[in-house]
Formats: structure tokens, sequence, C-alpha cells
């Protein structure tokens, strides 16, 4: 449903090119992981996905609609952004948050009306910050907010998600809680999504389908079993790994055992 | 408590506020009037000396406050959503700077511009605000696709400065008189005397206010930052461009009919969020009215404090608000 066709980009003419003939599918229902190190285009490929930036060359087809031609409001009815950090400029609440979500729902000066408000609970109630629906949301936790934030874009009613780097700033406990709220998401409730990541071992646990990008370009992808090889890792971190099944957790796990280069 | 009421409520609280302050303030001054005179209209209007306070000395200074106050309150609300930034002010960006440096300009080379019952200075200070406008936006479009509110603020803040080197530079080649006459326009003064200018302003701000009445659900999400905005629903730059040129143009009028009056837009907007939180669909409205009734009181302080001499508004606005703004920085941090 949502389709990068040899997507190239650079932010100015006179710079390297950032994206480099990047072409990926994310299939409905699919949980796609966008793997790479610092620098190599993971959130600006996100930002071509989410027609925030335009590409230099090539496509992003939304439902094989071609991205740069929709308003942002209809790519909105289909496709919520989740960013790494909320920061407020100012005080809301938890609910006015989530309801934001319905923006792109809404006539110009149309107000929330009594179905509005049932998605927004319904998003809090699945990503299980019900409680906090009339707390401001500044005074929450990050793990918390970050689920609010997912709930907002679930409210959104849109059918895929992006994520950038959804758990790069939360601590253990909190980064476990997101990949299971995002996990259970996927299948329970069929949301397809894309989320760009460091993070080898989120990706094993939750992704079903893996797209590993250095310096801008795809240089394997499929799924999460085949493509997260200790070969596939040396060639884009420059690290030896180990990687096997974990047997109490029952998904791959990836030990890094050495710095190949300096 | 669902918006549509929340937004009665409040509306109902803050315009009932306003309009009593606005029936109220004319009545009130140094010299006091016999309300039966003043709308009798079988006295002559050279004999009725009550009528002729009311009408020329009060009347158009609280309707230019109301006007005033309503339009920078409500800037203020707009450009703190769009920079982001609790802190701005409709003086953040340098209209007020452009517009001070077209009201000296007309002052010390006794420009002759005036049209339409409307003096030289209040038209040379809008045309100061317009050329501020055009150099701000210029710079801060000339990078990117939408408006970068860092070079926003960053020119903003340039051009406040340069302006005011050019203003003390005239200044210091003025006489006495131009010197005293710039210096009481910028502490920001209601003392109109005539309807002309308030009619001349009045259109640009009420375009101003049009445009603002569809931008508040996109201002609550531009504060949440602009790919957040985007991924909403929201065309940020077009969203953008309309927030900064509708409070720039309606922040020019204001300035220009009242000089900088200081404060009231970053004053109102808080002690408003204070009470009604952040929904600018909520803020926007409540701080226009606020803001109006705020601005008639403190004038109404200005003309009675010291009576029968009268202090320009701007000193009483800004002797509040200074100390306001501090208390804010510190909560803050």
């Amino acid at each position: 449903m949502l389709q990068a066709d040899n997507v190239t980009f650079r932010y100015h003419a006179d710079t390297p090119l950032v994206v480099d003939g990047v072409s990926l599918e994310v299939r409905r229902g699919d949980l796609v992981g966008i793997l790479g190190p610092n620098g190599s285009g993971k959130t600006t490929l996100l930002r071509l996905l989410s027609g925030t930036r335009v590409p230099s060359s090539g496509r992003v087809l939304l439902d094989g609609q071609e991205m740069a031609r929709l308003g942002r409001r209809e790519i909105a009815r289909r496709m919520a952004i989740v960013p790494q950090e909320t920061e407020l400029a100012f005080e809301y609440t938890v609910l006015e948050i989530v309801l934001m979500g319905r923006h792109a729902h809404l006539g110009l000066f149309e107000v929330e009306g009594p179905r509005d408000y049932t998605l927004a609970r319904d998003a809090l109630a699945a990503t299980g910050t019900g409680h906090l629906e009339t707390r401001a949301f500044h005074t929450l936790s990050g793990g918390e907010k970050q689920r609010v934030v997912i709930a907002a874009a679930l409210a959104q009613a849109a059918d895929v998600l992006l994520l950038d780097e959804p758990t790069a700033s939360l601590d253990l406990g909190y980064q476990l809680d997101v990949a299971a709220l995002l996990s259970t998401l996927n299948r329970e409730r069929g949301v397809t999504m894309a989320i760009s990541t460091h993070d080898l071992n989120l990706a094993a646990s939750i992704c079903r389908t893996l797209v590993l990008i250095r310096q801008g370009r795809v240089i394997a992808s499929g799924p999460t079993d085949e493509v997260l090889t200790p070969a596939h890792v040396r060639a884009l971190y420059d690290v030896d790994a180990d990687v096997h099944v974990h047997a109490a957790s029952g998904h791959m796990t990836v030990v890094p055992v050495r710095r190949l280069r300096p | 408590m669902s918006l549509r009421r929340r937004l009665l409520t409040v509306v109902g609280a803050f315009g009932a506020l306003a309009l009593l302050v606005l029936v109220w303030a004319p009545t009130v001054g140094s010299t006091s009037i016999d309300l039966g005179r003043v709308f009798d209209t079988s006295i002559p209007w050279a004999d009725n000396v009550d009528a002729q306070i009311f009408f020329v000395a009060r009347l158009p200074r609280v309707m230019a406050g109301a006007l005033i106050g309503a339009t920078l309150a409500a800037a203020g609300v707009v450009l703190q959503a769009l920079m982001r930034n609790p802190l701005a002010t409709p003086f953040t960006l340098g209209v007020s700077a452009g517009a001070a440096l077209g009201a000296m300009l007309a002052i010390a080379f006794r420009l002759d511009v005036g049209t339409l019952g409307v003096s030289s200075v209040p038209i040379a200070s809008f045309i100061g605000s317009l050329a501020a406008i055009a150099i701000v936006y210029g710079l801060a479009s000339s990078q990117r696709r939408g408006l970068s509110t860092n070079v926003l603020l960053l020119a903003g803040v340039t051009l406040n400065s340069f302006f005011s080197a050019l203003i003390l530079f005239v200044q210091y080649l003025s006489d006495f008189a131009e010197s005293f006459r710039t210096v009481r326009w910028l502490m920001g003064d209601l003392d109109i005397g005539s309807y002309g200018p308030i009619l001349a302003a009045t259109p640009f701000i009420l375009a101003a206010f049009a445009v603002f009445a569809v931008l508040p659900r996109a201002l609550n999400l531009l504060t949440m930052g602009e790919d957040v905005a985007a991924g909403r629903g929201v065309e940020v730059a077009r969203a953008q461009r309309w927030a900064f040129f509708s409070a720039s143009l309606a922040t020019g009028a204001a300035v220009s009919l009242g000089g900088p009056v200081g404060f009231i837009g970053i004053v109102v907007p808080h002690l408003v969020r204070l009470m009604v939180g952040s929904d600018h669909r909520v803020v926007l409205p409540a701080a226009t009215l606020f803001g109006a009734a705020f601005l008639v009181l403190c004038d109404l302080l200005a003309r009675t404090i010291m009576a029968p001499l009268e202090i320009p508004v701007g000193i009483i606005t800004a002797l509040i608000g200074g100390p306001f703004f501090l208390w804010l920085l510190v909560r803050q941090s």
C-alpha cells in the first residue's frame, strides 16, 4: 500500500544524495523495520515516505497514488506519523492531544463530535493510557508520552503508521512497553507500520520485514529471519555480531562482539 | 465539557467583561460629565461641553483602546503559536520597529502623506510596518519550503535593533520638538482625538481577524512541531504564511493607530491561557475580548491616575507587563 520507487533525495542542489535510488514496499498488515547506522538516511527516507519531503527523483506511492499530488489532509486520513520525541510549546491535556489526531477528518469550523471522542478514547484504551486522559501532557513520563502520541496516530484512524525511532529516547522498561504495544496493534488491529530504528533487537523482536540501509542505499531487504544475518550486520555497522534465536523470548537476538574498523 | 459549551461560557464571560468596560470607561475621566447633557440633542454642539468631552476626547480613545488591545492580544496568540515560543510578542518580528521608523521619518522630515482624514504619521508608520514585514518574510522564506521560524526570530530581532539605530540617528539630528514628538509616539498613546484613523485601521484588522478565524486548529498542531502538524493533515507552509501575514498586518495597523503599546501581546495571552487552557479555538476569542477590556482599563488608569495630567498608556502597560514578563520567565525555568 506504500511504495517507494527508485527514490533519490538531496537537501540542497549542491549537497550529496542522502537517499540514493531506494525502492521498497510496505504491504498491508506488514510491520517493516528500516535499519541503518547514524546518517544512513533512515529518517530522511521516512520523511519521503510520509510526504513531508518530496523526492528529488523517483516516486512515492500511497495506494497507487503519487504522494506529491495528494494534499496533506488526504494523506493524513490514511497515514499517521509518530516522531521520536514530542515537545509541546504549550500545555495540552492528553485528551486534547489525542483529539488533535482527528484534524484531517473535521471540516473547517467543525468541532469534534461524539464519534471523534469515541475514537479518541478507544485509542487511549488500546495504548493503555485511558487513565491519563485528563493529565497535562508535559507531566507524563517519556514512555507515557510516546504511548499517547501513538494513541493520537491511532485516533487519526490511519491505515499506516510511520514511526521514527519510537523507542530511542526511552529507558529499557518503556522500550519494552512501546515494542509490545506496536506488536499488539499490528497483530490485533491490523495496523500497518514502518519503523526506523537503530535497535537491532527491537527490530528482531517485532518486525516482520526488514530493510537495511547504508549510505542512502538498500543493502538487503526481506523477512526478518532471512535478512538478520551476521554478514548483513557486518555490512551495515562494521561490527562482528552473534545472531541466534533466544530460547526464552523465542525471537532473534543480536549480540555485538567486536568492531571491525575504527 | 464539550468544546462548544466551553467556547460559549468563555466568550460569554469575557464578552460581558469587555462590554461592561467599554460602556463604563467613557463615562469616567478627570472631568466629571453629566450623561444627561451628553445625549441631550436640544443643546447646540458648540455649547455642549459634556458632549464634546464624551464624543471627541473619550469615545475615540476608548474605541482605539479596544481595537488595539484586541488586535495586539490576538496577534500575540497567533505569533506565539507560529514561533512555538510562548515569549514571542507581536513586536518580536520587527513590525513595530518598522512602524516606529516610518512614524519618526514623517515627524522629522515633516512628510505630508496624509489622506482620507488620516494624518501623515499613522500612514507613514503603517508603510514602515509593511516594509518590515516584507523584509522579514523575504529573509525567512528564502531558504526552504516553509517559513523558518529560527530565521524569522533572528531577522526580527536584528531588524528591531537596526531600525532602533536608525531612529536614534535621525533623532540625534532632529530638533527638540521633533524628538519630543517621536518619544511621545514611542510611548504608545491612545489620545487620537478623531474617528478617521480608527476607521482607516479597521478594514486591515478585520481582514486579519477573518484569517485568525480559520487558523486555530492548525495553530494547535503547529505547536507540536512542523512534521507532526503535516502528518496530522496541516498544509504547514501555507498555514505559517497566513499566520505570519495576518498577525503582522494587524500589528502594523494597530501600532500605526496607537504607537507600540507594549506587553499587551504577551500579558493577555498568558493570563487567558492560565484561565482557559491552550486550545487556540478558545484562547483566540478569549484573548481578543480580554485584550480589548485590558487595554481600555489600562488607559482608564493612564487618564485618571495623575489627573488632570494624562500619561501615555504605554507607560502603564509596561509597568504592569514588565514584572509580569519576568515572572513568566522565572516560572518557565
